[in-house]
């Protein structure tokens, strides 16, 4: 996993609710048994009309927002199915970081996993931040060091993070070899419960 | 002090704490299916590592396979990913019903069947209904793909404590009222994020009277509801449920156990950090009209008016359900005419799904615009439908009789609902295209898609019901 902290870009305003990791990345391009390659088919059906051309009207193809590593968007983002080839689209699309006022529990858990950081912000910071973004391309620039996200405007936001996954985040940790370490407490356990 | 299931459950499986980190706890069960668990296994793979506890691990395939012409997988893609599981299986030892095997069948109903589901367990799979399983009183929650590579791995997971949320259903369900109305009209009043961050258990008269089948389909729906857990405390009904199941102890061992799950039931007085409660008057059959499951109302209303919402992001959001599910404001639901009836999925295909929704259909033709599919939940659940001639009912009433998989909730198969088309399913997702690309689903209960199909559009399923509804 690549170690996050600062990121400075323009952000992408995707101002719905309740965007459901069906949407994110559909079921006809989950049956790849790698782990990339799934960016292209990112919010395919919102991006392409049924003839394939791309939907202009679709804020993923407003060349304005082109090269954007920052995806704002309303509450419960990521809601639905566990599918972990959602937060690998929006990461292999691009995308650094992911901003909303809340995030569905397993989606959240996934993004951290793959390095792709999850920020909650308040409702109304989020709202404002999608009228700015709306309104003309925005630049955020987000330190997780400092837990703060500041607006070109000069506008700061602070979010909240486990201090746990902070640590894993910033220093890019893969999660199975710290578990090894407590392999003693493990082997005590299966005795313990005789799983043995 | 009184705690809850949850609480009791959670500290059997810590393994280790310490302030200021997530909880390692041991993984009882593990459960897998082809979609979300290649790259997990590739990454043991890449990294040198075996598999710590095949013993504990359990995989089938169901996302994939056709429902039709077993054997022919059309799709090179999905062939490739079931003979990936395949191979998987058998390099890593996990134990595997495959494609043609007699235990083969959707994930979260083959687990209680074979009795692998058992109460106080922690049960994981790469799937978000592994929920279903915590009808038996288990905690069961799913993950995602690196995760589920960190079980393969270590058996443990780290995990923060969460909140606890008791969602009490007081009083008697009414007459031609399914569980899965109980869990739609929950997320309808409750909102689809209502769970989040929380482990939910449902209480109350009303679902200390339904079926192990009945518990877990509004168990399954609880991710619906945002919530990372569903379970129910285990009581009599549970104990007769596991009696004489495959992997479940048999003799003294079994009264042993028993005594040990009816112990994890929540304690009276056990405080939750959250408690709703809804009456069982205020649920009545029920449909969904828009394009996420809170998204309902009993068949009774109307799609609801913008007006009815206070705030513009609602209405922005409605506007653009109805603009997907070419609907008007305001129309009556019964009168909404659908083309497709899927009765199938780990929320509603198990034998009393199946026979329920036969009672409906038996002596009557689907309506001749509408093509209807039962897909049952497992091949055990398919050979026991057949030995009580329930395929037979189906059959002669015009429905097509399936095998086994999640066929038309997902649409990977070639079981998809066109674009532009209605469908009356009995699954758990009515999100955009979930059906096939332009699909329109309306959630119901398998009664009310046999009544569905009988009649062509939405129906109130009650004008078919001379007495109360059998159990499903
Ligand atoms: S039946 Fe549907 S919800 Fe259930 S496991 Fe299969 S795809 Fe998921």
């Amino acid at each position: 996993m690549q170690p996050i902290n600062e990121i400075h870009s323009v952000m992408t305003p995707l101002d719905r609710q309740n965007v459901d990791t069906d949407q994110i990345i559909s079921k006809e391009f989950l049956k790849r048994i790698e782990r990339t390659g799934f960016g292209k088919y990112l919010f395919y059906h919102w991006r392409f009309r049924p003839d394939g051309s791309p939907d202009n009207d679709f804020v993923l193809n407003d060349p304005r927002y082109a090269g954007s590593d920052i995806l704002v968007a309303q509450d419960n983002f990521g809601c639905g199915s566990s599918r972990e080839h959602a937060p690998w689209a929006i990461q292999d699309y691009g995308f650094k970081a992911v901003i909303a006022p809340s995030f569905a529990d397993i989606f959240y858990n996934n993004c951290v996993k793959n390095g792709l950081l999850p920020i909650r912000l308040p409702e109304e910071a989020v709202s404002e931040l999608l009228e700015k973004g709306k309104r003309e391309p925005y630049q955020l620039q987000i330190s997780l060091e400092d837990q703060t996200v500041r607006g070109a405007d000069g506008t700061v936001h602070s979010f909240e993070i486990d201090p746990y996954w902070k640590q894993m985040l910033l220093n890019g940790w893969d999660e199975i070899s710290l578990t090894f370490q407590y392999e003693p407490h493990i082997e005590a356990y299966e005795k313990k419960t005789a799983r043995a | 002090m009184p705690k809850t299931i949850i609480e009791k459950i959670w500290e059997q499986h810590v393994v280790y704490e310490e302030e200021g980190k997530p909880d390692l706890l041991y993984i009882d069960l593990h459960l897998l299916h082809e979609v979300t668990s290649p790259q997990a296994f590739e990454g043991l793979r890449l990294n040198g590592r075996s598999v710590r506890r095949p013993d504990l691990c359990f995989a089938t395939m169901d996302h994939n396979v056709p429902t039709r012409n077993r054997n022919i997988i059309t799709d090179p893609i999905s062939r490739k990913q079931i003979k990936t599981l395949q191979e998987n299986c058998e390099e890593f030892g996990v134990p595997l019903a495959g494609i043609d095997h007699p235990d083969q069948g959707i994930v979260h109903v083959i687990g209680p069947e074979l009795g692998l589901t058992q109460p106080g367990k922690t049960i994981v799979c790469g799937d978000s209904h592994t929920s279903t399983h915590g009808a038996f009183g288990a905690l069961a929650f799913g993950i995602g793909t690196s995760e589920v590579e960190h079980v393969l791995s270590t058996q443990t997971l780290w995990q923060s404590r969460p909140k606890t949320m008791e969602i009490r259903i007081d009083g008697e369900l009414g007459f031609g009222v399914a569980a899965k109305d109980v869990i739609l009209a929950i997320i309808a009043k409750f909102g689809i994020d209502v769970g989040t961050g929380h482990i939910v258990e449902y209480t109350g008269e009303a679902v200390r009277k339904l079926s192990m089948e009945e518990r877990m389909t509004i168990c399954n729906m609880s991710i619906e509801a945002g919530a990372r857990a569903g379970l129910i405390s285990p009581d009599e009904t549970t104990v007769e449920y596991m009696k004489g199941r495959r992997h479940v102890p048999q003799g003294a061992a079994f009264e042993e156990a028993a005594d040990r799950w009816r112990a994890l039931a929540s304690d009276p007085g056990a405080v939750y950090d959250t408690t709703l409660t809804i009456h069982a008057d205020e649920i009545s059959p029920f449909v969904t009209w828009g394009t996420n499951p809170s998204m309902g109302s009993g068949i009774a209303g109307t799609v609801p008016m913008l007006t009815d919402f206070d705030k513009e992001a609602d209405r922005e959001a409605v506007r653009k359900a109805l603009a997907y599910m070419n609907l008007e404001e305001g129309v009556p639901l019964d009168s909404i005419e659908i083309q497709h009836v899927f009765i199938g999925s780990c929320t509603n295909a198990r034998l009393a799904d199946l026979r329920a929704a036969s009672e409906i259909v038996k002596g009557r033709n689907v309506h001749p615009a509408v093509r209807a599919i039962v897909v049952p939940g497992s091949a055990s659940v398919k050979r026991a439908a057949e030995e009580e001639g329930i395929d037979q009912i189906f059959l002669d009433a015009g429905f097509e009789w399936r095998e086994t998989g999640c066929s038309m909730c997902l649409a990977m198969n070639e079981d998809a609902v066109p674009a532009g088309e209605r469908c009356a399913s009995t699954s758990n997702r009515n999100f955009e295209g979930r059906q096939g690309a332009g699909s329109m689903t309306h959630l119901v209960s398998p009664v009310m898609a046999a009544a569905a199909a009988v009649e062509g559009r939405l129906t109130d399923v009650r004008n078919y019901l001379k007495e109360p509804v059998p159990s499903a």
